[in-house]
């Protein structure tokens, strides 16, 4: 066991942190939304918006999430007339094409969860606010988002941890994330058991307070529905 | 389409051999998975502390850490760890693992912690009074597990099970970094060679898609299957 490497690995790797979080907290933004414009476009009754939303999320959740980063930063500069557009400045740093693969899978996952969770509200509490002749846009915002957020927050919490996983994959184009200066260490020093030791313990140490966080929230917002 | 040709012209055959090294490491690690699980899920359930610790530090560490980070942590230890053995027995040259066998055994340590989350779940569903009849009427040991108690905990577990194989199938195109040809590696390659990396990377995409698909009707139907006794 070579402590002094663990030493001095881990402030590079401490550092290189700061880019996993950075990829993860700007995804989950985005994803947010994202999921948030698919959950409502899979309640419309239309069947070819629903159509397209479930496709959406079938394919983003049924192909590895490799494959779509690769997609989009070794494939999509492929063609011509991408390069030609202002797409091109966000296409062709690996930073942004990471933060678009993971936003895009991470969407596709949230729109399931938000949409399991619209659908268990009662009926009962539509009918209450129709009835008392509130608007139905400030239903949706005032009542249905709320219950919304408060029942999908134990499988959302799920989502947050495997997406800091998920940023792993970052590495894969190049970006030195956690996992990416991880790689490196080892494959200069020849010494994986270490490194896996510090590197692994960054991870468990965020995925430990994601944990928390989310049970926090969970007691605060728990109210009876 | 030319690019899909089988023989020398096209990447068709290629593209087939690797779609089944796919399946066939998935089918490993979710064997070896199913190993660990045994291993590790009656650890989970002890009423001791320390090995009751030692289940929960195996599938809090796996699924806190990303699956890239403990693959390259058995591509870069493995056979270290292996000459480091071979060594106290005296053996002192280089040995290679292959990398199918590292592969499935990373992607099935991996696998190994959902599944022994799944049956610790299944068998902590399953009504007390079967335990208790079970022991009453004098089953033996053997008939007890085997009989009474696994049949109620696979019929628990199936559905989670399959969601357990579609992220191990998943997962196994990450092994594509140790070298092994898979999908993804064969993909990496073909689109190196051609310049055409759209192409073989949706490709990609799709016969992932169609692995996942195929292998949620076969599981499906042996969810119903299994379902019946309700």
């Amino acid at each position: 066991m070579d402590i002094e490497l663990m030493i001095s690995s881990f402030p590079k790797l401490l550092n290189a942190t700061l880019i996993t979080l950075k990829l993860l907290s700007v995804s989950l933004i985005l994803g947010l939304f994202i999921g948030l414009g698919f959950a409502i476009l899979r309640m419309n009754n239309n069947k070819l918006i629903n159509k397209f939303a479930y496709g959406y999320s079938y394919i983003f959740r049924g192909t590895p999430l490799l494959v779509q980063i690769f997609i989009i930063y070794f494939g999509l500069g492929q063609i011509e007339y991408l390069r030609t557009t202002f797409l091109w400045i966000v296409l062709k740093e690996p930073y942004w094409c990471a933060i678009i693969a993971f936003s895009l899978n991470t969407g596709a996952y949230t729109s399931e969860i938000l949409r399991s969770a619209f659908q268990t509200i009662k009926p009962g509490y539509l009918e209450a606010g129709r009835s008392l002749g509130i608007p139905s846009k400030i239903i949706f915002t005032k009542i249905q988002i709320p219950i919304a957020i408060k029942q999908s927050l134990p499988a959302y919490g799920n989502e947050i941890i495997l997406m800091l996983k998920g940023t792993s994959l970052a590495s894969t184009v190049t970006l030195m994330d956690l996992t990416g200066v991880a790689k490196y260490i080892i494959s200069t020093t020849f010494k994986p058991v270490e490194v896996f030791i510090v590197a692994g313990g960054i991870y468990l140490f965020m995925t430990f307070i994601i944990h928390n966080v989310i049970k926090y929230l969970e007691k605060k917002y728990g109210f009876q529905t | 389409m030319e690019l899909l040709y089988f023989g020398d012209k096209g990447w068709g055959d290629e593209l087939f051999f690797a779609t089944l090294m796919t399946i066939a490491v998935s089918i490993t690690a979710m064997i070896i998975g199913f190993i660990f699980a045994a291993l590790f899920t009656p650890l989970k359930l002890s009423n001791n502390k320390f090995l009751n610790s030692i289940g929960n530090a195996y599938t809090t560490v796996i699924r806190g850490v990303p699956e890239l980070l403990v693959i390259y942590l058995f591509f870069f230890g493995g056979s270290g760890a292996i000459m480091f053995v071979a060594s106290i027995f005296g053996y002192n040259d280089y040995i290679e693992i292959n990398a199918f066998l590292t592969g499935s055994f990373s992607i099935g340590i991996i696998s190994g912690a959902y599944s022994t989350e799944v049956f610790r779940g299944a068998l902590q569903s399953i009504d007390k009074g079967q335990f208790e009849a079970a022991k009453v009427l004098g089953f033996k040991k053997y008939i007890y597990f085997f009989k009474i108690i696994l049949p109620q905990m696979l019929r628990l577990a199936i559905p989670n099970l399959s969601n357990v194989w579609q992220i191990t199938l998943k997962d196994t195109s990450l092994i594509s970094v140790t070298g092994l040809v898979e999908i993804m590696r064969q993909s990496y390659i073909a689109a190196g060679s051609t310049r055409d990396p759209l192409f073989f990377y949706s490709f990609a995409a799709v016969l992932y898609l169609m692995l996942t698909f195929l292998s949620m009707q076969l599981l499906n139907r042996l969810e119903t299957k299994y379902s019946k006794g309700y």
